[in-house]
């Protein structure tokens, strides 16, 4: 299922991180993969983010590869799944005040 | 747990007998402080060494006028992030003039080490599967020094200057 | 113009090899450390304080390194470095803050030992910049410089970097430790909102010593600076504070995160239990160990020597035609420019707030200007304030028509320091890990709606400080006009205060009302404004003064009149 597809389901999550080596930020993608874009990330109903996130904490840290990770709520806006607080959002984009800077500039 | 001396994993004479167990006469034991202070008198005459056992919040003043009963002080440090052990052991050593053996208990991690030292402890209890080379290495890649360690006198150990540790 | 032999500038404290040998051990320390994270020798969690006291710390989009500068003051050299790893490991700018440091935004972990290394190069280094260790010593940006001078706070600032660097007992502190002094008549260092302040002065003998301001501090419970001794000799100098670090280190709290800073030891203990306690501390160490020795001071002040003034004439013809002939430098020259103690030159402010820009960013090419002319104006020295701006401490009169038209062609050239286009912006939610709101966009639409230099200068001194959450790091709470951002069920609000002052007169601002929208907050300010300007006597009474002479009631009204 792709993140549209699930996000109509109602409240969803995206599990993030900063990767280890470069702080990158970080989605958990389909098949446990990290991904660089949010547009890629899975999303998960709000009873089965904390099991997945526990495992995605457990891996990230025994491989070395992210640190603060945690899940983050996705509302729909106009059919697209989008982070629900504008923190998350300023972190999958990039800062609002360098539109060429971040995410948001690739 | 391995017992940091010197840069070195060393033996460890010592063992810390929980509060409740009975006391060994016959080898160098830590009890703890609570217990030192609710059983002292049960310590008359013992011939064997004995250590003591502080809380992190136990500041040097408590133990001050029984230091002489002490071949060992072990500070603990709860989390490395509590730092107090250091203003201890200096406060042991500079101000009730301790020369026995301090050792730092708990959480503490390499990096810390050369400031353990430093302040005048002599051992670390470090947790099972540490690196030794993280230990040694710690004495010995940081060779300047800014202020005065428990053996300088002089005012110029103010200075910045090449330390003579590790 | 006034070039000096290189390696021989002006206001820096030269490295010998002992330094350069400890910043290098240092970095070879950092890079095994790096090494030891990635390989899953140490624990996040161990591994945090030792990159925090690298300056390295995790933000939303990367990781952010803080370079130390210590007390403000730099040379062209090092600025030029810092624009080169701007370039070559960041997007291409700095942040300059506060604490008179450099952050980059975008750097990677893997490339921080490499930095460190490039900083080192040019005697420079991101060491307790961060973490709960004495950060870097803060001072006057126009120490060596002020008319008002009475102690060049450099010597002593230096003398704290070496004593505080790797304090052993020092480094795992109850909480962060930030320490200012200022030497001058007026404050420009805000000594009263830093755990510990000092106001060097001298005796009727003209011997330094220091008043001990402890326990300011803003975030969530602000406190300003209480004096706990009025008068320490220099000699105890180092005495004194160790003894108050040992005090703090031993009774300060553990166990809440928000009541660990010294602020709120003082206020639990008592002043009067918390000065026992570092007086008994201190009457121990003092003596011949802890003595800070005249020449060690002597030592450190050869460093600080007056850079080779000429001595042109105090009255500079090209300036005063260079004023009549040019209305927006005039403008800039009455509000950017000091007075310098020696004659014919003066101190100036590079502002790095242009109107609708980001507080406190310059990028690397304005940074290889400001070393140019650094190198060409002043002695190839330069520093950083804590309100975010960059001075060139010592410009020939004659000078400064030139260079602040180089200046102006770069966008440096705003003239509003310390009016309301100065604003102090935290870098808020569109950096910070921590933010409840967004600073940037509020401080760029404020600072837009003033843009007219003339109107600024009209309103006159105002500061307006605004920081994204209540860790302060904007000082909000001693803004003449303070703003918090707030989140109100995920949308960005706005507390506005009134009344703070960072000066030794230090105020906490009071809260005028309810908080309100990005939008609101910009109408907010200037309704505000328009009542000062409607109430003041007369273009002499400050903003603040009018504020103290009416009171919030006309300023409540207005701004709340609506609801
Ligand atoms: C973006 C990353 C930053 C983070 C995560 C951060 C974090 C914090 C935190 C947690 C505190 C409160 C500490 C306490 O009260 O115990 C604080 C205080 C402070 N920060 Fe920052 N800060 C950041 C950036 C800045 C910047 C850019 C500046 C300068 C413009 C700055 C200047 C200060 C100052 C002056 C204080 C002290 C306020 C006080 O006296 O309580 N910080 N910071
Ligand atoms: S005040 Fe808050 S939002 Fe602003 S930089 Fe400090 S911690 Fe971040």
């Amino acid at each position: 299922m792709s993140a549209k597809d699930r996000s109509k389901e109602g409240s969803m999550k995206a599990i993030t991180a900063n990767r280890l080596r470069d702080g990158e930020v970080v989605f958990l993608g389909e098949g446990g993969r990290w991904v660089e874009s949010f547009a890629e990330a899975a999303l998960f109903q709000r009873s089965e983010a904390d099991a997945v996130l526990a495992d995605a904490k457990a891996t990230a840290e025994r491989e070395q590869f992210g640190v603060d990770i945690y899940a983050f709520e996705v509302v729909e806006e106009d059919g697209v799944p989008v982070p629900a607080t504008m923190r998350e959002r300023i972190r999958t984009a990039g800062p609002t005040v360098r539109l060429d800077l971040g995410k948001q500039a690739a | 747990m391995p017992l940091i001396e010197n840069g070195r994993i060393g033996e460890d004479a010592w063992s810390f007998i929980p509060d409740g167990e009975p006391v060994p006469n016959d080898r160098p034991v830590i009890i703890s402080f609570e217990r030192w202070q609710a059983e002292r008198d049960s310590f008359e005459g013992r011939n064997a060494r004995l250590g003591v056992r502080l809380k992190s919040g136990t500041l040097a003043g408590a133990i001050a006028a029984d230091l002489d009963r002490f071949s060992l002080v072990a500070l603990e440090f709860p989390k490395f992030r509590d730092g107090r052990g250091f203003s201890t052991a200096r406060e042991l050593r500079e101000r009730y003039g301790y020369t026995g053996e301090i050792r730092a208990v708990g959480h503490v991690i390499p990096d810390q080490y050369l400031f353990l030292v430093r302040t005048g402890f002599t051992s670390v209890e470090a947790p099972e599967g540490t690196n030794p080379d993280s230990w040694a290495n710690a004495l010995k890649e940081i060779t300047i020094a800014f202020q005065p360690s428990l053996d300088d006198t002089a005012p110029l150990s103010l200075l910045r200057r090449k330390l003579k540790v590790g | 113009m006034n070039h000096i032999a290189p390696g021989a500038r002006a206001g820096i404290y030269h490295y010998d090899e002992i330094d350069r040998q400890f910043v290098a051990e240092r970095v070879e320390q950092f890079r095994k450390q790096v090494e030891r994270r990635l390989s899953g020798e140490l624990t996040e969690e161990e591994f945090k304080p030792v990159r925090l006291m690298n300056g390295l710390y995790l933000q939303l989009h990367a990781y952010m390194l803080r370079i130390a500068v210590p007390y403000g003051v730099m040379s062209a050299t090092q600025l030029r470095k810092l624009a080169e790893i701007g370039r070559r490991y960041d997007r291409g700018y700095g942040h300059f803050t506060t604490r008179q440091n450099l952050q980059y935004n975008w750097i990677k972990l893997e490339d921080t030992p490499a930095i460190l290394h490039e900083l080192a190069e040019v005697d420079m280094h991101a060491l307790q910049t961060s973490g709960n260790c004495v950060r870097n010593v803060t001072t006057d940006p126009f120490v060596g410089a002020a008319r008002d001078e009475v102690v060049d706070g450099r010597v002593y600032a230096e003398i704290l970097r070496q004593w505080t660097t790797m304090h052993p007992e020092f480094t795992y502190l109850p909480r962060k430790f930030k320490i200012a002094i200022s030497g001058a008549e007026s404050d420009r260092a805000a000594v009263r909102i830093h755990d510990v302040g000092l106001l060097a002065r001298r005796n009727d003998k003209g011997e330094a010593g220091f008043s001990f301001y402890v326990g300011g501090g803003l975030g969530r419970s602000p406190f300003v600076g209480k004096l706990v001794r009025e008068w320490v000799a220099e000699e105890d100098f180092v005495a004194y504070l160790e003894a108050i670090l040992r005090v703090y280190n031993q009774y300060g709290r553990r166990d809440n995160i928000y009541k660990a800073r010294i602020k709120i030891l003082v206020h639990e203990l008592g002043l009067e239990k918390f000065t026992q306690e570092v007086e008994e501390e201190f009457a121990r160490l003092r003596g011949p160990k802890y003595r800070l020795d005249p020449e060690i001071v002597e030592g450190v002040r050869q460093h600080f020597a007056p850079p080779p003034f000429e001595e042109p004439p105090d009255h500079s013809e090209a300036l005063e035609r260079a004023k009549a002939s040019d209305p927006a430098f005039a403008n800039w020259l009455a509000v950017n420019v000091a007075e310098h103690k020696a004659p014919g030159y003066a101190i100036a402010t590079i502002s790095l707030k242009p109107a609708g820009g980001i507080p406190g960013d310059a990028t690397c090419d304005q940074m290889d200007l400001v070393a140019d002319l650094a190198e060409r104006h002043s002695f190839g020295e330069l520093r950083v304030t804590h309100v975010q701006n960059l001075v060139l401490a010592h410009v020939k009169k004659d000078e400064l028509y030139d260079l602040w038209k180089q200046l102006d062609a770069a966008e440096l050239g705003s003239a509003n320091a310390g009016l309301i286009g100065d604003i102090i912006a935290c870098p808020g939610l569109d950096y910070c890990a921590l933010a409840n709101a967004r600073s940037i966009p509020l401080a760029q639409a404020i600072s837009a709606r003033f843009a007219d230099p003339v109107r600024q200068r009209t309103i006159g001194e105002l500061g307006i400080k605004i920081s994204g959450c209540i860790n302060a790091c904007g000082h909000h709470h001693v803004g003449a006009i303070g703003i918090l951002g707030v989140d109100k069920k995920g949308t960005e609000y706005y507390q506005i205060t009134v009344g703070g002052d960072p000066t030794l007169t230090t105020e906490i601002g009071d809260i005028l009302g309810p908080a309100v929208t990005e939008t609101e907050a910009v109408d907010a300010i200037e309704a505000i404004v328009d009542v000062y300007l409607a109430n003041r006597t007369g273009e002499g009474e400050r903003f603040i003064d009018t504020l103290r002479r009416v009171g919030h009631a006309p300023f409540k009204e207005r701004i709340y009149a609506a609801d």
